[in-house]
């Protein structure tokens, strides 16, 4: 076989695999790029370079001003991230500690509550920031929460959240828990409800998603019923109002409780 | 001249050990969730099989045959000793401590994020540094390949490089330019997160990343099953290869067309543009250019043994066949399969028919008719033609074979067809649960039972195969011979030197890589705001 030289254009199977090879993807480009994007219907006409910069994925501010649908609510504001509030300082829990006396009538003096309010004790800390943030941003309302938390700072609200992750969890049930109703144990998969558990605790937890065992049922019903007409709506992804929206009246309520029974 | 018997057969025995375990998680994933079982009520065994399922049978199983086949073809095709025997051993070492290292964290429950890792899912650092030692001891092998060959060339200038080796090689050339997408996203993307380090990742960025992998690894795993199509089936039914020279045409357009092509699998998602998911389905198209030369070219020498055999008429050859060779059984089980299998993949790559099927089980029964299918039953059967020569037994159960190839066929047929169809009906892919007395699907429920019954004939094939090659490991000694490729019609003399080498064609991969994916990557790279909070398998809070 003769030395031959590969790399060039007088080597025929470098000219024709390179000459096919860019001829198949420059054709491609110029229908994939120019041609189809500018025969969608229904779509205005932006220009030439904007249908390029478009059909390559460039976010672009489109031309025509349009306007940017915002919410007719505020939103939440705390974005959750793994590890996030985790080995709180002593002395973060201490000044948490002091800033929850406030908290007592309500939740109670070791945070466990007797007024149909959230049971603290133990809780996640990212949940416990999230919410008091969202009552004091009004992603979150509540005539009572509000102006509680209206004066504290940042740093208030972690020292807050630490403290109340500090307090060991006590089993508290007010009733037996019963048989796992079918919504908690399976969701309801052709409605697009996943199972309880697979966020708060049991079978998975997913950041910013208390768990629920021993939570007053009063509670739990008002807030799947908050969420479900939407008056509840600090669930950044809207992942709660879609839950909730698609339960029964009488499976928010064997839901409800269930966890309130589980100690 | 095969000297490195211990090294093929053991890399043969951990691929198909690796391979029995996960067949029988799959058939159990199949059982729990059909009709036939009540729910097990934590998802989360369910997830933990798949991932072990998908792990094993995509990373290890078919890495491990193409590395054992390749150290195989080199020594037989080259005809000389393995340069590098010990790295082949600390290859292998690799991809076992890698192995292992992964799949102990998905046991415990810590890496359910299936093989596909699925950011901003994290697992634990464990399972992406085991999938990455596993990948390293698969690039020894593909540095090996590329020595050998070089050094046989050195020895033989102008000589045609022997076509097993050819093909050998190119597979190798393109697994490693694959593999280095998933290396990308794992290095830079996952484990910073999964040690720690970072708390958000860029999950669009993370998915372009693996697509440049998770197309590609399709073809790494068709590779043996290709060079066996060539190298292995004409002379073992007595023909000659149809030509050489279309095989080879065949493997460099592997090389060149089959990599930069996995947007396609992102074309439900919004952080590509449409003008790139259109130059990705174009070149998805082209694919197919290899696998029907490929098809053509088998076929033609079929019908030269079939001529041989004194096949006479339009298709009085095809009578004539050896069917009772478990080779020729195979190779017309893959081809059908092979059939049915590309006509779903044309839906898949196509743009608008996609969407109807897209993430549906038609998915789950695509892949697994062309891999479950088409490229295992030849994997059965480049075990069965090349175990005489490694461990010096004859393998004499032809019946038992010939059974087993029937059993894997009709089980993958009734696996994988009701499959297909129940995702036609939007049936969901990789879910734990399906509740069958909801009116809306129940329909589904005896098709979803067939498949667990096909899926039951299968794992009953895979023992059929188990008990063949313990009865050779057990059958009197005998002198195999010298291993013997197809010869082609016309063996090549003087090739065009663009047929013998992969410089021209390495360079046309990266730059149609460079086309393909530079921008996006770019553009991904470039825009601020694109990272999300990472969710942690395992972590309770």
């Amino acid at each position: 076989m003769n030395p031959e030289r590969i790399i060039s254009f007088r080597n025929k199977w470098f000219t024709y695999s390179v000459g096919l090879t860019a001829g198949i993807a420059i054709v491609s480009i110029a229908v994939g790029f120019i041609w189809l994007p500018s025969e969608q219907v229904g779509r205005p006409l932006l220009g030439f370079w904007y249908t390029i910069c478009s059909a390559a994925g460039l976010i672009r501010v489109p031309p025509i001003h349009e306007q940017v649908v915002q919410p007719t609510y505020v939103t939440t504001r705390v974005e959750i991230v793994p590890r996030m509030l985790r080995h709180a300082s002593a002395e973060s829990i201490g000044r948490g500690a002091t800033l929850a006396l406030r908290c007592t009538m309500c939740h109670g003096v070791r945070g466990v509550s007797m007024a149909d309010t959230p049971n603290l004790a133990g809780q996640y800390p990212t949940v416990i920031y999230k919410e008091l943030v969202d009552f004091k941003t009004g992603a979150r309302t509540s005539a009572i929460m509000q102006p509680l938390v209206a004066d504290l700072t940042d740093a208030d609200m972690r020292d807050l959240a630490a403290y109340y992750a500090y307090l060991p969890r006590e089993p508290v049930s007010q009733s037996s828990p019963g048989e796992i109703p079918r919504i908690v144990a399976d969701g309801a998969p052709m409605r697009g409800i996943a199972p309880c558990g697979a966020c708060h605790g049991e079978l998975g937890a997913k950041a910013g998603a208390p768990w629920l065992e021993g939570q007053p049922a009063v509670y739990l019903r008002t807030q799947l019923e908050g969420f479900a007409s939407g008056a509840r709506h600090n669930d950044i992804d809207e992942q709660m109002r879609n839950v909730a929206r698609g339960m029964t009246q009488q499976e928010i309520d064997s839901a409800s409780r269930y966890f309130a029974g589980r100690p | 001249m095969l000297n490195s018997r211990r090294l093929v057969l053991a890399h043969f025995w951990f691929a198909f050990a690796g391979f029995g375990a996960a067949l029988l998680l799959g058939e159990w994933q199949m059982f729990v969730r059909s009709p036939l079982h009540a729910w097990i009520g934590d998802p989360e065994l369910y997830y933990r099989s798949v991932t072990a399922h998908g792990t094993t049978m995509a990373y290890v199983f078919p890495t491990l045959i193409a590395m054992g086949y390749g150290y195989f073809v080199a020594e037989s095709a080259l005809d000389r000793p393995l340069i590098g025997r010990r790295w082949a051993w600390a290859g292998l070492a690799l991809v076992a401590v890698g192995t292992v290292t992964a799949i102990v964290p998905i046991a415990l429950g810590l890496s359910t994020v299936l093989y596909t890792f699925y950011p901003p899912l994290i697992g634990s650092p464990f399972y992406y540094i085991g999938v990455v030692l596993a990948v390293v001891g698969s690039w020894i092998w593909v540095a090996l390949m590329s020595v050998n060959l070089a050094a046989w060339k050195r020895q033989n200038p102008g000589v045609p490089v022997p076509f097993p080796m050819f093909a050998t090689v190119a597979g190798a050339y393109l697994w490693a330019w694959t593999a280095v997408g998933a290396a990308l996203e794992i290095l830079f993307l996952i484990l910073p997160v999964a040690l720690g380090l970072r708390s958000t990742i860029d999950a669009g960025l993370a998915r372009v990343f693996f697509s440049w992998t998770l197309h590609a690894i399709v073809y790494f795993w068709l590779m043996p099953t290709y060079i066996a199509f060539y190298t292995l089936v004409p002379r073992a039914i007595g023909g000659r290869l149809f030509s050489d020279q279309m095989g080879r045409i065949s493997f460099i357009l592997f090389l060149v067309v089959a990599m930069p092509i996995g947007i396609h699998h992102l074309f439900e998602d919004p952080e590509v543009g449409s003008g790139f998911k259109f130059l990705h389905s174009v070149f998805t198209a082209l694919v197919a250019v290899p696998t029907l030369l490929t098809v053509f070219t088998i076929c033609a020498s079929v019908e030269i043994a079939g001529r041989l055999r004194g096949g006479k008429g339009l298709l009085g050859w095809l009578k004539v066949l050896p069917w009772r060779n478990p080779v020729m059984l195979g190779v017309a089980f893959s081809f059908i399969m092979l059939g049915f299998g590309g006509a779903g993949g044309l839906i898949n790559m196509t743009y608008q028919l996609n969407t109807t099927i897209h993430n549906t089980q038609w998915v789950t029964g695509h892949f697994h008719l062309i891999f479950a299918g088409a490229v295992v039953i030849m994997y059965f059967i480049i075990a069965y033609d090349v175990w005489p020569h490694l461990t010096g037994r004859a393998l004499d159960s032809l019946r038992l074979m010939r059974v087993q190839l029937w059993l894997w066929f009709i089980g993958v047929t009734v696996l994988t067809f009701p499959w297909h169809y129940v995702g036609i009906l939007g049936m969901p892919r990789r879910m734990a649960f399906y509740d069958y007395s909801d009116p809306a699907i129940a329909a589904q429920a005896p098709w979803v039972v067939a498949s667990v019954i096909g899926g039951a004939i299968v794992v009953l094939s895979a023992v059929l195969f188990f008990c063949v090659l313990v009865r050779g490991q057990l059958a009197p000694r005998v002198e195999p011979g010298a291993y013997r490729f197809s010869v082609a019609v016309h063996p090549p003399r003087n090739l065009p030197a663009a047929l013998n080498g992969f410089g021209l064609w390495l360079a046309l991969m990266v730059g149609l890589t460079v086309v393909n994916y530079g921008f996006p990557i770019a553009n991904l790279l470039a825009t601020p705001g694109t990272a999300v909070p990472a969710v942690l398998v395992g972590a309770s809070r």
